[in-house]
């Protein structure tokens, strides 16, 4: 077993743990946390049904950000849209046999790097572009966007450009995943694209990729409007009832 | 103390963006909150040594206890699409105060001081240690916040800065940097009942006054009755509802209504105030003190319905808290919402909107209206932020936008609403919310108010409007007082209720 496979499959299991540890924290302590009042931003739905309608249309195609601006919304969905595809066709890198609808995905989802990388492009220049938004931007907001680009473009120079290895590769993961380590081939784009997906998953739950979950936990719209109909009351705030 | 010079913007055909213009409202300062006002909410008057450790304690503590704040400050991506939404904003193009950017002022400490990446990496993720600067960044810009929510409707995570805000104000209010105007009128409601501080004896006296004015108007004898037990309703309104034009006449129309549809009602001398400042601050038991006041006044008074009058953030509390900070509502099934639920007659919301209560009895046949008394105006309805953004009336979502245009429309005849993306959600603060409705704050109020005032212009223009309708004290208030500013008269200001009171027929 070479070096640089030994590297890699420790790289990803320190990865694995730490992106599934980070989240698991993460998920734990905002549905700990109490949200003591209701303060949905409405109108907001008065049932949970409602609530689930509304939180499907803000994950699926950014209902608020669409309101607000249709250029980022425009990037903003090309790339997550992007990246739902891309990852979908490579869960056949993990699966044997492959699932039948990831096989369906496989054409589309070469094609949707495209739009990631369009659309993550497009939000690298807003930053540039628009005074706002470069006054608000961190050097953490522009070196996430050229973490992913590096990242799409360096998986898209594998699909179009140069192949590697992918029958080889997918012995590599299948190997991971059953604690039975294969070599990884040893070509330097693979190398690259990995060790930067490898960071990704690293940085996941440190950062601002915490909107993915955070959404799912924000009360201005997860909340059920019906404050008048149904007393709500965090346990800390309960405590305060028991004085009077 | 006087308040400096300044420019008043130039008001456009519409409402623009403007290129930003770095530190130009850095100067301001409210007047901070002197030591007996402090003492008696319980906050130091001054920074002491250990400020530093007081704050960033506090907002570990905040954290615990609010998700909001926990989960907003982490999942903020940057992406700018709040950055041109506030009135703030807009009107004084200092970028400090974009939405994202005032969350910044504290997001960046709470990256330092309870993230990894912060704590590691800290220029990277532009986390820095909280310094005095900082902290008076925190005063100067967290009150140029009207806690209006507007850019919580447009972020893509439902982000409000309003949570933020509040939690600032609480953490300088516990290193002894309190604001003099909210924590003033926070004393004044639990001392003496209101927040204009008005005695019971003196409040007697204007309604005994405000009775004798209304019967030589219109010859009938119509009643402000106040502590009287057994009434059917007790209403919650405003202090500025008893001594302030335009909220006065409001006053006079619930009035009216009430003795047109023969209910019986009450004010309380000890709840004589709908508002609660407490909101302001994001002190949960403070605005739990201020309203337990209604639930004792309820209680004390026997009522069985509680309704409140036109005031913003006042209904928010009400609508949206006061069940679960005073058991005012229903579904509660503990011994203290059980108490109050058994006494309120459970064929009403409760609390429920005046506009909710009149605009069903002129529905019902039970309140007769001829709106051709408001010929003389041409009405466009302002939407107030808490009202729109955070509370409902009725029973369907956005309630809160028709019920009051219902009630308009059937009391005069000519309406037209001001540009869609400025009423509804989308309704710009009037720049006075939110505890920034103090003279010492009178730049950020005039320049807030730019985006209003510009919609406004347009159906003035447009349609010869000549009277504003909004359900809001503060409003109110804030555009009697800033409109004039941009060349509009004071008086095209006034309550629903006020239109309510020139169109009601009286028996």
């Amino acid at each position: 077993m070479s070096t640089v496979t030994m590297i890699y499959a420790g790289m990803f299991y320190i990865a694995t743990f730490l992106l599934v540890a980070g989240l698991v924290y993460k998920i734990f302590d905002y549905s700990r946390t109490p949200a003591p009042l209701v303060i949905p931003t409405t109108p907001a739905p008065t049932t949970r049904t409602g609530v689930v309608y509304r939180m499907a249309k803000e994950v699926v195609v950014f209902e608020s950000l669409f309101k607000s601006n249709k250029w980022i919304w425009v990037f903003g969905w090309l790339f997550h849209f992007g990246l739902l595809l891309v990852l979908a066709r490579h869960l056949r890198y993990f699966t044997q046999p492959v699932w039948f609808w990831v096989d369906i995905v496989q054409p589309f989802g070469k094609y949707a790097s495209i739009m990631m990388v369009v659309g993550l492009a497009g939000l690298l220049a807003r930053r540039f572009v628009v005074d706002r938004v470069r006054y608000i931007s961190t050097p953490s907001d522009y070196l996430m966007l050229v973490l992913l680009i590096a990242i799409g473009v360096s998986g898209m120079l594998m699909t179009f450009v140069a192949h590697t290895d992918i029958i080889s590769l997918k012995e590599f993961f299948m190997g991971l995943m059953y604690l039975d380590i294969q070599p990884l081939p040893q070509d330097p784009i693979l190398m690259v694209h990995l060790a930067l997906v490898a960071s990704l998953m690293v940085i996941f739950p440190i950062s601002k990729l915490l909107h993915a979950p955070g959404l799912f936990f924000s009360p201005t719209r997860n909340q059920v409007d019906n404050p008048r109909e149904h007393r709500h009351v965090a346990a800390w705030a309960a405590r305060l009832d028991q004085n009077n | 103390m006087a308040v400096a010079e300044f420019d008043i913007p130039e008001m456009k055909d519409d409402i623009e963006i403007p290129k930003l213009r770095e530190g130009v409202m850095s100067h301001i300062k409210s007047f901070p909150a002197p030591k007996p006002v402090q003492d008696f909410m319980g906050y130091p008057y001054e920074l002491g040594e250990d400020w530093k450790e007081r704050a960033i304690d506090k907002m570990g503590d905040l954290l615990g206890k609010y998700r909001s704040l926990k989960v907003f400050l982490d999942a903020c991506v940057h992406c700018g699409a709040c950055t041109d939404k506030c009135h703030y904003y807009l009107g004084t193009s200092d970028p400090k105060n974009m939405p994202v950017a005032r969350q910044d002022l504290m997001r960046q400490v709470y990256r330092r001081y309870f993230t990894t990446a912060g704590k590691l990496f800290p220029k990277l993720v532009g986390a820095k240690d909280l310094t005095k600067e900082i902290l008076d960044d925190w005063y100067s810009y967290y009150h140029q916040c009207s806690e209006c929510r507007r850019c919580s409707v447009y972020c893509p995570y439902g982000i409000d800065t309003a949570e933020i805000t509040m939690a600032g104000r609480e953490i300088l209010n516990h290193v002894g940097m309190g604001q003099k105007y909210s924590n003033e009128i926070l004393g004044k409601v639990q001392k003496i009942g209101n927040n204009l501080g008005l005695p019971g004896p003196a409040l007697i006296d204007t309604l005994e006054g405000l009775e004798e004015d209304i019967e030589a108007d219109t010859g009938v004898p119509v009643k402000m009755p106040i502590d009287v037990k057994g009434a059917e309703v007790l209403l919650i309104t405003p202090s500025a509802d008893f001594f302030s034009e335009p909220h006065v006449e409001s006053l006079i129309g619930y009035a009216k209504v009430f003795h047109a549809a023969g209910i019986n009602w009450t004010l309380s001398t000890h709840a004589a105030e709908a508002g609660n400042f407490g909101l302001f601050n994001g002190n949960y038991e403070t605005m739990r003190k201020v309203a337990m006041r209604i639930r004792d006044a309820a209680l004390e008074l026997g009522v069985k319905r509680i309704v409140v009058g036109e005031c913003g953030h006042a209904w928010r509390v009400a609508y949206s808290f006061w069940n679960t900070l005073t058991g005012i509502g229903y579904g509660g099934n503990d011994p203290f919402s059980i108490e109050l639920q058994k006494q309120l007659d459970p064929t009403y919301p409760q609390p429920q909107h005046i506009c909710e209560l009149t605009n069903d009895l002129i529905k019902s046949g039970k309140i007769k209206v001829d709106p051709s008394m408001n010929d003389d105006l041409v009405v466009t309805y302002h939407d107030s932020c808490n009202v729109a953004r955070a509370s409902r009336m009725g029973t369907e979502p956005g309630g809160q936008f028709t019920i009051p245009r219902e009630l308009i429309k059937s009391v005069v005849n000519n309406f037209h609403n001001m540009a869609d993306d400025t009423i509804y959600e989308a309704t710009f603060c009037c720049g006075g919310g939110g505890g920034v409705l103090t003279d010492d704050l009178m730049e950020v109020r005039v320049k807030g108010a730019l985006p209003r005032a510009t919609a406004l212009n347009n159906v003035v223009k447009e349609y010869q409007v000549n009277f504003m309708a909004t359900i809001c004290a503060i409003c109110k208030a804030q555009f009697t007082k800033v409109l004039p500013k941009y060349g509009f008269d004071m008086s095209m200001v006034g309550g629903v209720h006020q239109l309510v009171s020139k169109a009601i027929k009286l028996d």
